[in-house]
Formats: structure tokens, C-alpha cells, sequence
């Protein structure tokens, strides 16, 4: 059966194409440090089922060194020229946007005919990680495609892609850095202790005021973890279940689905969630790094508010 | 007796942040100390953060799409989704934004989550689109304009995800959902919690659709003297020059 295993593979060819490719990238300075930096993320892509947890944990120390005493530097050398993109683009007209289709193609199409055929029940693909799966099909297929039309140099891919990936650098592992610091908080019994904490200062009384701290707990602690999935145990712990639910009587269904979606207002304001906030200001070469989040605040803040209307009046009535 | 030492550690998240220590460095030193602080043997700890840094790989594996993003904007992919809104009569930035997100949300509550992202749809066709659409709306953009548009680009592709993908069934936070009010014997089955995603879905697509619509008309109402559709052949390349206006 094909599962995340067999992307891991793959993924693990990418970064050490990376690797490689930064070794050789002499414009930038700090060549060295991004080739190890990715390299060691090959490393845990192919090799992390068989290091043992002691073994990644060090391999995440090195990370963190590598990307702790700035080793990560952005080379400067373009590779084609604005002129001459605005001429291939020309060239190739608006079939250029075939290849770049045939990835969210793969993935949508594949998704739905798989779930809807008796291929789901073929045993061909994890059916827990159908899409990612697709997808990193999908990359295959454009590469091939791209390789047949454009015939551009054997390494360009890998070039383009790790010219990408620099200009991202460490934030590109920070999410998964805060899902192992999740780890450590739950086996270190930090949820219980909030839960104990919150129930010691929520007041008696005032359903309104209950519902506006378990928001806003939602809230904070997801701008804290950078993300809703560490938040919400947590909060559901302290206030939600003995307070909202066994306490005033709220509709559990409501508690918990716009609970989290309180906590998702939260990731949209935080820099913790470097996937969703910081690499994108990367990806767009802005100047502000906070600069998707500045843009993000003024929705979260109103939607924020619905979500506890929601949950006032969707819970208890 | 609950003891509250491992919530250091959540200060210490907070802390390095704001004193713009490097936030990976931040993290684990955060980790390790709650760790030691909750009672946990160094090597524990550790081994904690290695697994739990290895069970979360899936997280890292989008950027698996770079190679073909690279490849495609080396032959002026860019250029092309600018190009296709140049020439669409009535594209603004807030309408092909606004439609984005509609497609974002849909998409992302059929479960299809990863079809769309930063790497895969907004760096090379959303936001060059948006900036596109910009252009002829207002003139040449100065930076500060030209940021704004990308920072909405950007971010109306989270809202779309965040405030989408809760309509899915399977997906993992409903999955979590169920799971922790099942720890307290409160029995739900996906169904009743994805139901209550929806009225959040449809806050969200009003907010921050009005937003983009808002920001149109302020694109619109600032034209630039020297702007207008012929001033932005010469400045087409600034947003990937990063260069000022002269």
C-alpha cells in the first residue's frame, strides 16, 4: 500500500537535491550551514524511522544550532532574467499554466476518484493520506511533463526549488518543531495544569463571561502553541467540559467545533504559525515579515467575535 | 497539589520571541526546560522531541512542490498570470480574491486541502494575479501597495483554508474534536460537530469578502497621476525586483 512512507522518500530526494544544490551555490556566503541544514532534513525524511527518538532528538538539536547561530544564508544569483521570462512567457503562451495545473489536477481529480471507485477498497493507497499522496504524483507528473516541453537543464528543478527553499529557510520547520514542543508540553503535563489553573480563576456564575474566557483561552494559547490542535485539549480540560458543558448545560456539538474554530482565529494573528503566516511573507519576498498578519488581523478580530455569538447563542438557547 | 513550574516554559515561548531570539532555538529550549521542569530525565526529553519531530514529518513534505514552481516561473509563469489578467476585462483585485476564497472554502470543505497553498497556487498564480489586477485598477503600484496586495493574496488563502476545512468530516480537528470530549465520555459523531463549522464558514467568507471588496475601492479611488494602464509596462518587474517607485 502506498502511504506517507513512500513520500517521505521522495521528499527526502528533494531536500537532498537541495542539500547539493546549496553546497554548490557560490553567491551565497553561508553555503555551507543551508547544505547541512537540508541535508539533515533528507536524513530525517529517509533515515528518521531508524534513528531511534534519542537519535532525532539530536538530529532536531543540530537543526535548531544550525539555525540558532544564523549558518543559513539566501545566495543572489537569478536564473533567468526578467526579460527573458517575459519572453519565454510569451513563447509558451498560456500553456505554461498546464504544468502548474496538472499538480492541484492530480490531487483534486485523484482524490475523487478514488474515494468514489472501488479503488478505495483496492488497498493501492492509504486511504488516511490520499491527497498528499496525489499530490506528490501530481509533482512527478509535472516534472516529467515540464522535462519533455521545456527540456531545460537536467538540474534546473532542483536549482529553482532550492532557490525557493532558501528564501524560506529554518521557518520552513518551525510547524513541526511546535508539534514535537506539543509533545514534550502534554508529556510534561502542561494541559493538566492550565486545566487547573483556569477552573481556580473562572468565577461562579455568568455563562456569558465563562464562554468569553474559553474563547479567548483558545485564543491566546494557539498564538502561543501556533497552532489550535495544542490549545484545544487544553482548554476543553480547563473550561469547556466542566464548566460550559457539565456545569451550565451547553450543547457539547457547539462547544467543541466553534471552540476550535475560536482557537483558528487565534492561529491567523500569531507568528508561531510560520507556515501559514511567515513563509508566505517569504514565498512573496515582502518586506515586513509580520506583513501577511497584518493583513490577516482585521478579519480575525470581527470573526473572533461571531465565534463567540455563535457560541453564546448556539450552545444555550 | 498541582505544580505550575512547567508553565515556564510558556513563558519562555513568549519571552524569546519577543527578545527575537531565533524562534526554532526558542522553541526547543522551551521544550527542554518544561521537560526538566515537569519531572522528565534529559535524555527523556529528548527522546520526546525526536519523536515527536518524527511522527509530525508530514508537515514539512508541501515543500516537495518547489522544484516545479521554480522550474515554471524560470519560464515565466509569472509573467503569464499577469498577462491573462491584463488582458480580462472587469478583474479587480478584490473580485478575483473574493472568488479565490469562495473555491478555497469549497474546496477545503470537500476535504481537499492541500490542492491549494502558499507554495502551490498563491507565489505563483493568485498573487501575481492579484498584483495584476491591481495595476489596472490603480496605476503603478508604490511598495507599500504592492505588499498590501500580496499580504491579501496570502491571506485570503488561510482564511479559506482555516474556515473550510472544518466542514470536512474526516479531517484532523474534527478528529481531535471528537476524540478529547470522548476522554470526558461525551459521545459525538463527526457529523454533528462539521455541521456546527458552517455558520463560522459563513462569517468568515462575509468578513473578509466585504474586506476585499473595501479594499478595492480603495485601490480604486487612489490612482497614481502618472499611473493609468500605460504606466505599468515599465514597472511591471518591480514587484520581483523589490525595487522602490522612482
Amino acid at each position: 500500500m502506498i502511504d506517507l512512507h513512500w513520500l517521505y522518500v521522495l521528499a527526502g530526494a528533494v531536500f537532498a537535491g537541495f542539500a547539493i544544490g546549496s553546497a554548490r551555490d557560490a553567491t551565497n556566503k553561508k553555503r555551507l550551514g543551508n547544505s547541512v541544514f537540508w541535508g539533515l532534513i533528507a536524513i530525517s525524511f529517509w533515515f528518521g524511522d531508524f534513528l531511534g527518538d534519542i537519535g532525532n532528538g539530536v538530529l532536531v538539536l543540530a537543526l535548531v544550532a544550525i539555525a540558532g547561530a544564523h549558518w543559513l544564508g539566501k545566495g543572489s544569483k537569478p536564473s533567468t532574467s526578467i526579460e527573458q521570462r517575459e519572453e519565454f512567457s510569451e513563447r509558451y503562451s498560456n500553456k505554461l499554466f498546464l504544468p502548474a495545473l496538472v499538480i492541484p489536477f492530480t490531487a483534486f481529480v485523484g482524490t475523487l476518484a478514488f474515494n468514489y471507485t472501488p479503488l478505495k477498497d483496492s488497498g493501492l493507497i492509504d486511504p488516511k493520506s490520499v491527497t498528499l499522496v496525489l499530490l506528490g504524483l501530481g509533482v512527478i507528473i509535472a516534472l516529467i511533463v515540464c522535462y519533455a516541453w521545456l527540456k531545460p537543464a537536467a538540474t534546473a528543478p532542483v536549482e529553482e526549488g532550492r532557490r525557493l527553499m532558501d528564501s524560506i529557510g529554518w521557518a520552513a520547520v518551525l510547524p513541526q518543531m511546535l508539534a514535537a514542543l506539543g509533545a514534550v508540553f502534554a508529556a510534561a503535563g502542561v494541559g493538566t495544569t492550565i486545566g487547573a489553573l483556569g477552573g481556580a480563576i473562572i468565577p461562579e456564575g455568568g455563562i456569558f463571561l465563562a464562554v468569553l474566557l474559553y474563547a479567548l483561552g483558545m485564543v491566546v494559547f494557539t498564538m502561543i502553541m501556533g497552532n489550535a490542535f495544542a490549545a484545544f485539549p487544553v482548554m476543553v480540560a480547563a473550561i469547556g467540559v466542566p464548566i460550559l458543558i457539565q456545569q451550565d448545560g451547553g450543547n457539547p456539538a457547539v462547544i467543541g467545533a466553534v471552540g476550535m474554530l475560536a482557537g483558528f482565529c487565534g492561529t491567523l494573528m500569531t507568528p508561531m504559525a510560520a507556515n501559514f503566516n511567515i513563509v508566505p511573507a517569504a514565498l512573496l519576498e515582502l518586506k515586513n515579515q509580520y506583513g501577511v498578519i497584518k493583513a490577516q488581523v482585521p478579519t480575525a478580530i470581527p470573526l473572533l467575535i461571531a465565534n463567540i455569538l455563535i457560541l453564546y447563542f448556539g450552545a444555550f438557547r | 497539589m498541582v505544580s505550575y513550574w512547567p508553565l515556564i516554559g510558556i513563558a519562555l515561548v513568549v519571552l524569546g520571541f519577543a527578545l527575537r531570539f531565533n524562534p526554532l532555538l526558542v522553541v526547543a529550549v522551551a521544550a527542554i526546560v518544561t521537560g526538566l521542569l515537569g519531572g522528565m530525565h534529559f535524555l527523556k526529553v529528548l527522546a520526546t522531541l525526536g519523536k515527536g519531530f518524527n511522527d509530525n514529518r508530514y508537515v514539512t513534505i508541501i515543500y516537495i512542490v518547489l522544484p516545479v514552481i521554480g522550474l515554471l516561473e524560470r519560464y515565466g509563469l509569472q509573467q503569464r498570470a499577469r498577462a491573462l489578467i491584463m488582458r480580462m476585462r472587469g478583474a479587480t483585485t478584490g473580485r478575483l480574491l473574493v472568488l479565490y476564497l469562495g473555491f478555497r472554502q469549497i474546496l477545503s470543505a470537500l476535504g481537499l486541502t492541500s490542492v491549494a497553498g502558499q507554495a502551490q497556487t498563491v507565489r505563483p498564480l493568485v498573487a501575481p494575479m492579484a498584483l495584476a489586477a491591481a495595476e489596472k485598477q490603480h496605476g503603478a503600484l508604490d511598495q507599500d501597495t504592492s505588499e498590501r496586495v500580496k499580504a491579501m493574496a496570502a491571506a485570503t488563502d488561510n482564511v479559506g483554508l482555516f474556515f473550510g476545512e472544518d466542514i470536512f468530516l474526516a479531517i484532523a480537528s474534527i478528529l481531535l474534536i471528537q476524540g478529547s470530549l470522548a476522554s470526558f465520555g461525551i459521545q459525538l459523531t463527526p457529523f454533528q460537530l462539521s455541521v456546527w463549522a458552517i455558520p463560522t464558514a459563513i462569517c468568515a467568507f462575509l468578513i473578509h469578502g466585504c474586506r476585499l471588496l473595501w479594499f478595492d475601492r480603495r485601490l480604486a479611488r487612489h490612482p497614481r497621476e502618472s499611473g493609468g494602464p500605460a504606466g505599468f509596462k515599465n514597472k511591471r518587474d518591480s514587484r520581483l525586483r523589490g525595487n522602490d517607485e522612482a
